[in-house]
C-alpha cells in the first residue's frame, strides 16, 4: 500500500482498541522470567559450546604476533578464532570498523579473539591466557584538541551546512546576543542486556539467535561480513534487552558467535561482558557546540546559528547536533555547521535520539540564556518564536506542530507561575530549588514496514512481522492494531516477531517503528479485509469488522467462516511516498523540571518532572507513557551523571562498566507526569501516529541544566552537571 | 511463544552424573573422551533447591550462582546484566534474603533454598508484584524486571521485619513502606529503560494490599 495522501476515515479511527491504555500483551512473560532473550535459548538440540571474547589491549596499531598456545591447550577449549584463522572477512554497511580486529588494531577493545570451550568459566580462564604482542601506534583521541583539523560532514543525505539570509550580518546588528560554547561528553547505550548471539550452522546456512533492533539491515551486514548470500542467514530477536540504537547494527557477539561455532563444529554463544561493552561497541559521540542567537528587544529572534564538532573513526558519522536548530524556532537569518575531527576512539553511532539529544542540551540552555538577557519568560520566549512552517522552506508547512500547546498547557499544569525568575531566591530547608524548562523536538521518519496476517478458521488472527520490541511495546500495539482492523478482541490476536523469516519491517529506532510498523499491519490488514469479503460475498464498499463479525448489505457473517475452508494469508506493506517532503512532519513536547541544590554540598536532587507530548495520535497510552518517563530519565543520566572518560593519552573510555559509568538508579528520580496533548496527524500515515520514543529524552537535560541554574545562578555549559562544577561557585550557604 | 522452561533438565544425564560422581571423576556425556584430567578435577556435585525442586549439578567450581541456575538448570529467568554485582538483574531470593546470584559462587550454596523468578508465579498464575508490574508497567524491556521483581517482594519483606534503610528517619520505629524507602532500597537494581517511577506505584500497590 502506498501511503502518498492524508488518510482518510479509516477503521482505525474507531478507536475501540487502539488509544486505550493497553497491558502489554509481553508482560506475563516478561514479568515471570520465561520471555526467551537472545542469550536465554536452551533448546536441547542446541547444547551449544560458550565463546569468550578478548578485546584489544590497545588503542591502534597492529598485531605483531599471537601466542595462542596456552589457550589451545587449556581444559575444555575446543578452538580460537581469530582474524587470522577466520581468514578474509568483509565489513557489515552500516559497521566502521571491522569487528574483528587484527592485524590492524582500530580502536581499544576491538575483538581480538574468540575463545571457544566447552564451559563458560574454562572459555574465560583460557582468554586471559592468550599473550598479544602488539606494535602500538600514536592516536588522536581528544576532542578539543583535535577540533581545529576537522572537516565539513553531511549528515545523512543532509549537507552538513545550510545558510538562509544573512545570519553574519542579522547577529551583529542584533540588539540582544547570546554566544556560547556547550559540550557534551561521550555516552554509553548501557542497555541492561549485553549484546548475545547464539549461532548454529546447518550445511552452508547459519540460525543466529541475537538481540537486534533491525532484522533485515542485520542479515545484510551478516551475510555481508561474512561473505554469504543474504538467504543462507537467519536471525531470531523475539526479545530485546533494551537498545536505545546500541543495537541497530551487528557486533562482534554475532560475527563471533557465527565463525565460532563453525571453527567449534557446533552451536556457539556469545555475550559481551559488560566491562567489553563501552570500548567494544558503539557510543553516543561527544560535541563541542557554538550558538549565536541574536534577537530583537521583543524577543523576536533574527539570527540564529548553531555549530557543532564531534569525532569519529575514519569512515564515521558526525554527531547531527544541529539538526534541530534547522526547524525549531523562526528566524530569518540561520546557519549551521557540522563539523566532523578524525579520532581513534571507538566507533560513535546512534544513540537515543541522535542529534536531538545532545543538540537540544545545549539549544535550550541557549534559548534560557537569550530569555534572561531579555528580561523575558523563558516559556514566553519560545511561544513567540514558533513557526508553522520549515523556517528555511516556508511554503513546507509542518503537518502539525502543537508546540505553544504543549507549553502552555504545561506551564499551567507545572504551577511555572511560580517560578521566581531571579536565580538563587528560593529555599526549601537546606534546598536551593529552581525550576526549568525546554521544548521537546524529533522529526518524524517513515519507514517501509511489512506484515504477514493470518485468519485462522477458529476467528484468530496472527500477525508475522520482523519488526522488533525494544521495550517500547511493540507487541501490544501491533495487536491492538489487527484487533481494530479485524474487529476482533485484543486476546484473539498472535503476534509474532523479530524473525528474518518473517516480512521486512520498519524494524527500531529513530522513533519510527511504532508508526511504521503498525501501518505495515493497517497495509496487510486492508488487504486481509478484502480478501474475507470476498470469501464470504459481502459487499465490500460497506463492510465493517465489528466483534468478531463482517456486517455488509444488512447481512452480519462471522469472520471465522471466511477461513473455514482453510486459514486466509496476506502479505502487504506500507510505503511512504511524497508527503514527507510536502510538509515537515515533527513532534513537539515541552519539560518542567523542579531540581533542589544542597546549599551546602552542591548535591543535585530532581524534585519534579513532567512532559507534555504532542506526537500523534497515541496508540496505547500506557506503554507510550513509559517511553516517555524512560526518556525522561536517561535525560536525568545525561544532564547529572552520564560521561565517558577519555584516557587521552591510551585512547579508551576508562570507566566501562555500571559501577564507574554513572546511570540513574531508583533513588536519582521523582515521580513523573506525562501528558499527551489530543492530537492526530493524518499526513503522517493510516493510524494518524507519529513516533514519540525519543521525544522524551529531547530537551529534558537542557530542563535539568536551566533548573539548576535558577536555583543557584550558577551556568554549568559542559554536561555533566556534577556538584564539582557547581561548588566553589555556590552562593553562601547561610 | 517457547520458553526456556520446556528445556527443562533432561532426566537420563542427570542420573547418569550423579550415579558417577563419587569418584569426582565424573565426566558429562557431552565432554571429549581425550579431555585432560584437569578438566574433570574442578568439577564438584552440588545441590541446590531451586523454587523447591532440587536441582543435583556437576560444576566447574569457578561457576556463580547465577550461572549455575541459568546455564545448568536452565532456569533463565534470572538475568546476567553485568556479572559484576552492579545492576541486580540477576537478584534471587536465598534464604529469604535477595542477593546478586552473580557475586556468589555456586558451591557455596549447597543446599539452599533459592527463589527465582520463575518460583514466585507463572504466566498464568502471577505473583501479585507481577501483577502490578504489569498493571502500573513497571518495565520496558524486560530484562531487569525479574531482579526488580525479586528485589521488590524481598524488600517489602525487609520493611516489614523493620530492618533499616539509608534513608529510614527513626531506627527504633517500625519502618514504613514509603516511596523514598523504596528508592533506596531498589536503588541496586539498575532499569535502563528508565520504569522507576512505575515501579514505585507497582510496589506500593502490593504494600498497599498487604497491610
Amino acid at each position: 500500500m502506498k501511503f502518498d495522501t492524508p488518510a482518510a476515515q479509516n477503521p482505525i479511527d474507531r478507536l475501540t482498541v487502539i488509544g486505550k491504555a493497553t497491558d502489554r500483551i509481553d508482560g506475563p512473560y516478561k514479568t515471570t522470567g520465561t520471555a526467551p532473550y537472545a542469550y536465554d535459548w536452551h533448546d536441547p538440540a542446541l547444547k551449544p559450546a560458550y565463546g569468550f571474547v578478548l578485546g584489544a589491549g590497545i588503542a591502534k596499531g597492529r598485531i605483531r604476533s599471537m601466542d595462542l598456545s596456552a589457550a589451545k591447550a587449556a581444559p575444555g577449549v575446543i578452538a580460537v578464532v581469530t582474524a587470522e584463522s577466520a581468514g578474509q572477512l568483509g565489513k557489515g554497511q552500516y559497521n566502521t570498523a571491522p569487528l574483528l580486529g587484527g592485524p590492524e588494531i582500530a580502536h581499544y577493545h576491538q575483538a581480538v579473539a574468540l575463545v571457544v570451550a566447552e564451559g563458560f568459566e574454562q572459555a574465560r580462564a583460557a582468554a586471559a591466557l592468550i599473550k598479544v604482542d602488539y606494535d602500538a601506534a600514536k592516536g588522536t583521541f581528544d576532542l578539543a584538541a583535535a577540533k581545529d583539523s576537522a572537516k565539513p560532514a553531511k549528515i545523512m543525505k543532509d549537507p552538513g551546512d545550510t545558510a538562509v539570509g544573512d545570519f553574519e550580518a542579522a547577529y551583529a546588528k542584533a540588539p540582544v546576543r547570546v554566544e556560547e560554547t556547550y559540550t557534551t561528553p561521550d555516552e554509553a547505550h548501557a542497555m541492561m542486556e549485553p549484546h548475545a548471539s547464539i549461532a548454529s550452522w546447518e550445511g552452508d546456512k547459519v540460525t543466529l539467535w541475537t538481540s537486534n533492533q533491525m532484522i533485515d539491515w542485520s542479515v545484510g551486514d551478516v551475510a555481508k561480513t561474512l561473505g554469504m548470500p543474504k538467504d543462507k542467514v537467519r536471525l531470531i530477536s523475539p526479545f530485546i534487552g533494551g537498545g536505545f540504537g546500541g543495537k541497530l547494527f551487528i557486533r562482534s557477539d554475532v560475527i563471533l558467535a557465527a565463525l565460532g561455532a563453525k571453527a567449534a563444529g557446533r552451536p556457539v554463544k556469545v555475550a559481551l561482558t559488560r566491562p567489553l561493552m563501552f570500548n567494544n561497541t558503539v557510543h553516543r559521540p561527544a560535541t563541542i557546540q557554538r550558538i549565536r542567537i541574536g534577537a530583537n528587544k521583543d524577543g523576536t529572534i533574527t539570527a540564529i546559528g548553531h555549530e557543532s564538532w564531534s569525532g569519529n573513526l575514519p569512515g564515521g558519522r558526525p554527531e547531527a547536533a544541529v539538526s534541530q536548530t534547522r526547524l525549531l524556532y523562526a528566524g530569518a537569518n540561520r546557519m549551521t555547521a557540522t563539523r566532523l575531527a578524525t579520532l581513534d576512539l571507538p566507533e560513535g553511532n546512534a544513540m537515543r535520539a541522535p542529534g536531538e539529544a545532545p543538540g537540544l542540551m545545549a539549544l535550550e540552555i541557549a534559548m534560557d540564556e537569550v530569555a534572561e538577557r531579555l528580561g523575558m519568560d523563558p516559556v514566553q520566549l519560545r511561544m513567540l518564536n514558533d513557526t508553522q512552517v520549515d523556517p528555511e522552506k516556508p511554503d513546507r508547512p509542518f503537518s502539525k506542530r502543537e508546540l505553544i500547546a504543549c507549553l502552555r498547557e504545561g506551564g499551567e499544569r507545572f504551577s511555572w507561575s511560580k517560578r521566581v525568575a531571579t536565580p538563587g531566591q528560593v529555599r526549601d530547608g537546606r534546598w536551593r530549588v529552581g525550576m526549568g524548562v525546554a521544548a521537546a523536538f524529533r522529526n518524524n521518519q517513515l519507514m517501509t514496514s511489512g506484515a504477514r496476517i493470518r485468519l485462522g478458521p477458529d476467528g484468530t488472527v496472527t500477525v508475522e512481522t520482523d519488526m522488533t520490541d525494544i521495550g517500547t511495546g511493540t507487541y501490544t500495539i501491533i495487536g491492538q492494531t489487527a484487533a481494530e482492523m479485524m474487529g476482533v478482541p485484543l486476546d484473539k490476536v498472535t503476534v509474532r516477531l523479530g524473525d528474518s523469516s518473517f516480512p521486512v519491517s520498519s524494524g527500531s529506532g529513530g522513533q519510527w517503528g511504532a508508526n511504521s510498523s503498525t501501518s505495515g499491519v493497517y497495509a496487510a490488514c486492508m488487504k486481509l479485509r478484502e480478501a474475507v469479503v470476498q470469501k464470504l460475498g459481502l459487499p465490500a464498499a460497506d463492510a465493517v469488522f465489528a466483534d468478531g463479525e463482517v456486517r455488509s448489505g444488512g447481512k452480519s457473517v462471522k469472520l471465522a467462516q471466511a477461513a473455514s475452508a482453510g486459514e486466509i494469508v496476506v502479505e502487504d506493506a506500507i510505503e511512504f511516498e511524497g508527503l514527507a517532503k510536502k510538509y515537515q512532519q515533527s513532534t513537539f513536547g515541552a519539560h518542567f523540571v523542579e531540581v533542589g541544590v544542597d546549599a551546602a554540598t552542591a548535591e543535585i536532587r530532581v524534585r519534579r518532572m513532567l512532559a507534555v507530548c504532542a506526537a500523534g495520535r497515541i496508540l496505547n497510552p500506557k506503554s507510550a507513557r513509559s517511553q516517555v518517563i524512560g526518556a525522561m530519565t536517561m535525560g536525568v543520566g545525561a544532564a547529572l551523571m552520564e560521561e565517558l572518560a577519555v584516557d587521552k593519552t591510551r585512547g579508551f573510555f576508562v570507566n566501562h562498566d555500571l559501577a564507574g559509568y554513572e546511570v540513574p538508579v531508583h533513588a536519582d528520580i521523582p515521580h513523573q507526569e506525562v501528558v499527551f496533548l489530543d492530537e492526530v496527524d493524518p499526513i503522517s500515515s493510516p493510524m494518524k501516529a507519529k513516533g514519540v520514543g525519543e521525544l522524551g529524552i529531547c530537551g529534558v537535560g537542557a530542563a535539568i541544566a536551566n533548573a539548576v541554574y535558577n536555583a543557584t545562578g550558577i551556568r554549568v555549559r559542559d554536561y555533566p552537571i556534577t556538584l564539582d562544577k557547581l561548588l566553589e561557585r555556590m552562593p553562601d550557604a547561610a | 511463544m517457547k520458553h526456556p522452561g520446556e528445556f527443562a533438565l533432561n532426566r537420563r544425564d542427570l542420573v547418569a552424573g550423579a550415579s558417577a560422581c563419587t569418584a569426582l571423576t565424573v565426566m558429562p556425556l557431552t565432554a571429549r573422551a581425550e579431555a585432560p584430567i584437569a578438566d574433570r578435577a574442578v568439577k564438584t556435585p552440588v545441590s541446590l533447591t531451586i523454587n523447591g525442586r532440587r536441582h543435583d549439578l556437576e560444576l566447574d567450581t569457578r561457576t556463580s550462582l547465577l550461572d549455575a541456575v541459568r546455564e545448568h538448570a536452565h532456569l533463565t529467568g534470572s538475568k546476567k546484566g553485568c556479572d559484576h554485582g552492579q545492576c541486580g538483574a540477576c537478584t534471587m531470593i536465598v534464604g529469604g534474603r535477595r542477593i546478586n546470584s552473580c557475586l556468589t559462587l555456586a558451591i557455596m550454596h549447597q543446599g539452599d533454598e533459592i527463589t527465582t523468578i520463575e518460583g514466585l508465579g507463572k504466566p498464568d498464575a502471577l505473583h501479585p508484584m507481577q501483577a502490578a508490574f504489569i498493571k502500573h508497567d513497571g518495565y520496558q524491556c524486560g530484562f531487569c524486571t525479574p531482579g526488580q521483581i525479586c528485589s521488590g517482594v524481598a524488600v517489602l519483606d525487609e520493611i516489614k521485619a523493620g530492618i533499616p534503610s539509608h534513608v529510614t528517619a527513626d531506627l527504633t520505629a517500625a519502618s514504613e513502606v514509603t516511596a523514598s524507602e523504596i528508592r533506596e532500597r531498589m536503588s541496586g537494581n539498575i532499569c535502563r529503560c528508565g520504569a522507576y517511577s512505575n515501579i514505585v506505584d507497582a510496589m506500593t500497590e502490593v504494600a498497599g494490599r498487604r497491610a
